[in-house]
């Protein structure tokens, strides 16, 4: 039998029912009941749909640590993306119909050669799977297998001069498609930064895609950013704009509420938050707590960025 | 009664008042149902898997919710028998007030035992270091004292110290809605409702504002009935 990949075949209209179809263990066994009670009345498409197009599959199945990936329905069910949604729960369902195609990403700021991306350009840079852990700041994680490429190849191309200090992004802004942008709770669009040395460090990536295929809506399509050792929030999602600046960006978290959220935004366990725990965590999918690692694990690789400076001060 | 006699079919009256009697009889019956409905439907998410994928968190958050509005309705009762005439309100002002404790208990026991598994030494760190656990906390101590001293016997005991001290129940509201709003990141509306409905309860408890909505409640039911 020749292989076929899912994504190559799979109608968006089956791939999402599928996705639904798989919500729990207790609805699946109840649903392969009743369809095996509904006997010869059953559609023989239903079942060969869900036989032949299995959930798609990272090729690592563990991070450097040797944590095993969440499931891909864990990652696309439970999303933190306020422009949709404030429910975690409800951002897949109000985002399915999000359009990120055509797309443009423009790069400019203190640039030689400023320049605007179509999706197709983004994805011509040599994708790769990385799978990292992914710390958000109300304290649960997941481990997550990425498709992207380091921002600094992309930064590499526009050339930023030598009065570029920090990376400024922004996500789309469209309160016809995202209905939480009507909400004026928050200064929209939605904007992260980082210093110029973190955009440019092997870690940090632009993510198009997760478990071998495009990213969903809900984890930010067609492109965020993914920085591993900064709570989750850092990690912008549908970006639209990257700037490069001389002075330190001001996030939609930091001015929303300034003694919550830093610049930083490190994963730190010395660093507490009024909310929640940050020095544990719970792994989505797993019962017990564990103890947050510094820089989520990723100090060897990143602690010498931050060489001499209070993280309590800058947090 | 007008109703009943305009259709005056026999099977009616046969299946109808004896209903109207049970749900009379065993109207208390009813509010326990109601009461552990939340209970059963939570459960059955979180066993179905439709507790999102960190059920535990949502658990919580959901009984610390049920508690609220518990808490609140059982806040409501003096109010509904003094204004509104709804005499026998009051005789479940102390079943809602336990079954705002029970669901208080449920989400202090899932905190303690499910999201930190009884470790003490973490659980202490953040009952110091997070002001909003120490409030709810502390609201939770008072309902603990207000369900335990709850019965009659301790009413007895306690005399003039009885009521005194479950106006405590005033301040564990207040309690309970200041850790709603440190509890959430964004989105203040149910917090902020829940605040307003608490300040409504409190307000109407006023003498002076007592009496003006028992005087409303008369010239209306006067103006309805000439």
């Amino acid at each position: 039998m020749v292989k076929i990949h899912p994504s190559e075949i799979t109608p968006e209209h089956i791939y999402l029912r599928r996705r639904e179809f798989m919500k729990g263990i207790g609805a699946l066994t109840l649903g392969a009941l009743t369809l095996a009670a509904c006997g010869g009345n059953v559609p023989v498409a239903e079942l060969n749909e869900n036989e032949l197009f299995p959930p798609p599959e990272a090729n690592g199945k563990t991070d450097e640590l040797g944590n095993p990936v969440n499931s891909y329905t864990e990652i696309t069910t439970y999303n933190n993306f306020y422009e949709f949604s404030m429910d975690k729960s409800s951002v897949a369902s109000l985002a399915k119909d999000f359009k990120t195609s055509p797309w443009q990403v423009q790069v400019g700021g203190l640039v030689n050669k400023p320049k605007t991306y179509d999706l197709d350009k983004i994805l011509k840079f040599e994708q790769q799977e990385r799978i990292y852990r992914l710390r958000c700041v109300e304290g649960w994680s997941m481990v997550i297998p990425w498709q992207g490429f380091t921002l600094a190849s992309l930064l590499k191309e526009v050339e930023p001069t030598s009065d570029a200090k920090y990376v400024r992004f922004e996500t789309l802004y469209d309160p016809a498609q995202m209905p939480e942008q009507k909400d004026k709770y928050f200064a929209w669009p939605y904007v992260e930064g980082l210093r110029l040395d973190e955009a440019l460090h092997d870690l940090t990536i632009l993510a198009t895609g997760l478990y071998g295929q495009s990213l969903p809506p809900q984890d930010g399509a067609p492109v965020r950013l993914v920085v591993p050792w900064k709570y989750g929030f850092k990690s912008i999602k549908s970006i639209v704009k990257i700037d490069l600046v001389s002075e330190m960006p001001v996030s939609l978290w930091m001015d929303a509420s300034p003694n919550e959220y830093g610049f930083y935004a490190n994963v730190n366990p010395q660093v507490p938050h009024p909310r929640w725990s940050q020095a544990t965590e719970r792994r989505i999918g797993e019962l017990s707590r564990q103890e947050t690692l510094m820089f989520n694990g990723y100090e060897e690789e990143v602690a010498s960025l931050y060489a001499g400076m209070d993280l309590k001060e800058n947090y | 009664m007008e109703l009943s006699s305009q259709q005056p079919t026999v099977q009616k009256q046969g299946f109808g008042i004896p209903l109207l009697k049970f749900w009379q009889n065993h109207f208390r019956l009813w509010v326990h149902i109601g009461a552990l409905l939340p209970l059963g439907v939570l459960v059955w998410m979180f066993f179905t898997g439709n507790l999102t994928v960190n059920p535990i968190q949502a658990a919580s958050q959901r009984t610390g919710d049920i508690a609220l509005v518990f808490l609140l309705l059982s806040l409501a009762c003096t109010p509904a028998a003094s204004i509104l005439g709804i005499k026998e309100a009051i005789r479940y002002r102390r079943t809602l007030g336990l079954y705002a404790f029970f669901y208080a208990a449920l989400h202090f026991l899932i905190f303690v035992g499910l999201d930190y598994t009884f470790q003490w030494d973490l659980i202490w760190d953040t009952l110091v270091e997070k002001r909003f656990i120490m409030l709810g906390f502390s609201a939770g101590l008072i309902l603990l004292a207000l369900a335990v001293t709850s019965f009659d016997w301790w009413k007895k005991r306690l005399r003039k110290n009885w009521k005194r001290l479950h106006r405590l129940v005033y301040l564990a509201g207040g309690l309970v809605v200041l850790h709603y709003f440190w509890a959430v990141k964004a989105g203040i509306q149910l917090p902020l409702l829940a605040l307003w409905v608490l300040l409504a309860l409190l307000l109407i408890r006023i003498p002076t504002v007592k009496e003006i909505l028992i005087d409303a409640r008369y010239k209306l039911t006067r103006f309805f009935r000439s």
